[in-house]
């Protein structure tokens, strides 16, 4: 056990050793390795924020054919350090009539529930935070404390505008959790287990190969709890100023702002641990726990451009049009896959390995199939029913 | 005095002040947020407790969905945002004395029982909570009709719940 | 270690505390509220049971979810009876609604 096998504990053992030696109780000294632990992490997820933005900025400019940031150091990289000045010294405003507890909790909060999602992430095959039983879970759990910081942001700003951003959005994000959920069931089925290192330990075949329209529903819901474009109403200029963030100005709105970059970030880090293997590439992982490191960071940076890909091009969806896609298609079509996989995984369990994975790849592909004709004809329906019976096109004689 | 039995007391203190707060305060905004550390004091109590899957489903289902249906409740049924009316009927002191006087029966009914003090038998090595669990409410010979039985209520609750609520224009 | 008694005689506080906030409130919504103190009680109560008691036997656990599906079923009609009752008579105060129908 060297340092570049398993770097954590060695570093730990260390520190707590020279703790003891300064005559502190090994409790007292265990929990202190423990805190300086979590303030690493956190230090460096605030830094990798900070590049977010830059990345943010300067894909957004190549999808609009532009070239972003280039002034402010090379590449423009010092642009986000600028903009962080920028919120620091704005004045920090609280609008009258506000419940100021309440007010200045919702950014810290919202905050909060994307930083504790990686105390579950595994960075590598020894490196992570909790080895959590019900890791797949916590994901829901983080993500109910984010909705609670949302709805406070939209109350307590005393701002008709903001609290009806907020209810918006906490509709959108309890709305879309329930796929989630259930999509969040199909690695729990195939790894037998909701423990997120157990998950990727079982991918020998990644699951987004045995599960495609699983990752693909994932993904949707994921961009749906995000609040990001398409499903971005509550914070879309041109409809609600800025949605539950009106009235936040300086650190606070930056709070919000980062807080919903490196939320993506996570998801995309989610959606490349539960469907892309997470830190195993063909067994380059084990040779150290950095190149897993690496490994998936780079998988979460491209779930993160997919993400972003998406924001980038497609247009925003109207409220109703959002629900009625989560009720009447999403959460249907997620129970449905979640049962089909459930049966094939049954059925094909002792089956080879191509023939596993070209039954599940084929049974997704059908659900998928029946669902968009099932969307299909109702949509055909509704056309008809607002603008009238097409007329068949008689064959010119 | 044990690290555990510390972490227990300021536990158990900030969810009974929490869960005093929620039915003290005035505004009721504020009731439903202190509801929300209530229940999240709950849920780290169950974690003392070892059963980690209750502790987080307490935060997925009451912090995630319930507490968000106060709020979302509290807001839709008020005439004006402030409430400076007061709280508490003109009982309240007979209210008070009932739950001082539960209080003290349950705990003085318990106190009779001889396993009241006992300490808690160690976890056997191995021993996982969630796939025990999961077989108790699937399994024939145990839990799955109580379980389907609430699967049923949740629905007519569902329906229940739309249909009574429905606005209908 | 923590005793059982410890346990059992939190959860009896929260269950007075709840108790005192159904009996007491005015809002309709705040003795929800208080009710919703009650169940979070008796969830402490089983799954503290199961604890101290055989750990094999998971009686107590499936008590305690089956707990959390009523609780949230009877939030969510609770809830609906009165945002329907606010948008008939104007009011959510318990003392005022005092009639079955008029």
């Amino acid at each position: 056990m060297n340092f570049w096998n398993d770097p954590l504990k060695v570093a730990a053992t260390w520190l707590e050793g020279i703790f003891t030696g300064w005559g502190m109780d090994a409790v007292l000294a265990h929990v202190l390795v423990v805190f300086l632990g979590v303030f690493l992490l956190i230090t460096l997820l605030m830094v990798l924020d900070i590049f977010l933005v830059w990345i943010e900025r300067k894909v957004v400019a190549r999808f609009q054919d532009r070239i972003g940031p280039n002034r402010l150091g090379p590449f423009g990289l010092i642009q986000p350090f600028a903009d962080i000045i920028k919120l620091i010294i704005k004045e920090d405003t609280t609008p009258e009539g506000a419940d100021k507890v309440v007010y200045n909790l919702a950014p810290i909060l919202s905050m909060m529930s994307v930083l504790i999602l990686w105390a579950v992430v595994p960075l590598a095959p020894v490196m992570l935070g909790i080895d959590l039983n019900v890791g797949v879970l916590f994901l829901i759990a983080a993500g109910a404390i984010g909705t609670l910081s949302i709805i406070m942001a939209g109350w307590s700003s005393n701002n008709k505008f903001a609290m009806i951003g907020g209810f918006r959005q906490v509709a959108v994000m309890v709305a879309f959790e329930v796929p989630m959920l259930a999509m969040l069931m199909i690695p729990t089925i195939f790894a037998s287990s909701m423990n997120m290192n157990a998950i990727i330990e079982a991918q020998n075949i990644w699951y987004f190969l045995i599960s495609p329209l699983g990752a693909l529903i994932f993904l949707i819901a994921a961009i749906a709890e995000l609040g990001r474009a398409p499903f971005d109403l509550a914070e879309g200029e041109s409809e609600l100023v800025a949605g539950f963030n009106i009235e936040y100005s300086g650190m606070k709105f930056g709070m919000f702002y980062a807080g919903e970059l490196l939320h993506a970030f996570t998801f995309g880090g989610f959606w490349a641990i539960l469907f892309f293997g997470g830190y195993r590439f063909f067994g380059l992982e084990q040779v150290s726990p950095f190149l897993a490191i690496l490994i998936l960071v780079i998988k979460a940076m491209l779930g993160y451009w997919v993400i972003m890909w998406v924001k980038y091009t497609m247009m925003r969806i109207r409220i109703d049009q959002m629900l009625g896609f989560n009720w009447k298609f999403l959460t249907p079509l997620s129970f449905a896959l979640v049962l089909v996989t459930a049966l094939m995984n049954t059925l094909l369990r002792g089956a080879d390995s191509w023939l596993y994975v070209t039954g599940m790849f084929l049974s997704n592909v059908v659900v998928g199939w029946i669902a968009l004709e099932i969307a299909r004809s109702v949509a055909r329906k509704e056309r008809e029913r607002v603008e009238g019976p097409k007329n068949v096109v008689e064959a010119h004689h | 005095m044990t690290g555990e039995q510390i972490i227990f007391l300021v536990v158990a203190l900030f969810t009974l002040g929490s869960a005093l707060m929620v039915v003290t305060t005035r505004n009721l905004i504020h009731a439903a947020l202190w509801l929300v550390s209530t229940l999240f004091g709950v849920a780290v109590i169950y974690t003392l407790l070892n059963a980690g899957f209750m502790a987080v489903v307490q935060v997925v289902v009451y912090i995630g969905a319930i507490a968000i249906l106060f709020i979302f409740a509290v807001m839709l049924t008020r005439k004006d945002l402030r409430d400076n009316t007061p709280q508490t009927n003109k009982n309240w002191w007979a209210g008070a004395l009932i739950a001082v006087l539960t209080f003290a029966g349950l705990v003085f009914t318990l106190q009779g029982w001889s396993g009241f003090s006992k300490t808690a038998p160690a976890v056997p090595s191995g021993f996982d909570a969630i796939s025990q669990l999961g077989e108790q409410l699937t399994s024939p010979n145990a839990y799955v009709l109580p379980f389907e039985v609430a699967s049923v209520l949740l629905l007519a609750a569902l329906v229940g719940a739309v249909y009574v609520a429905f606005n209908k224009k | 270690m923590i005793p059982l008694s410890w346990y059992l005689i939190l959860a009896a506080a929260l269950f007075g505390i709840g108790l005192f906030g159904v009996l007491v409130r005015r809002n309709a919504v705040a003795i929800l509220l208080g009710v919703e103190l009650m169940l979070n009680a008796v969830n402490i109560n089983l799954v503290a049971f199961w604890r101290y008691g055989d750990l094999a036997t998971m009686a107590g656990q499936v008590f305690a979810t089956i707990v959390f599906a009523v609780a949230a079923a009877e939030v969510s009609v609770g809830l609906a009876l009165v945002i329907s009752v606010y948008r008939r008579r104007n009011t959510v105060v318990a003392d005022e609604l005092d009639l079955l129908k008029w």
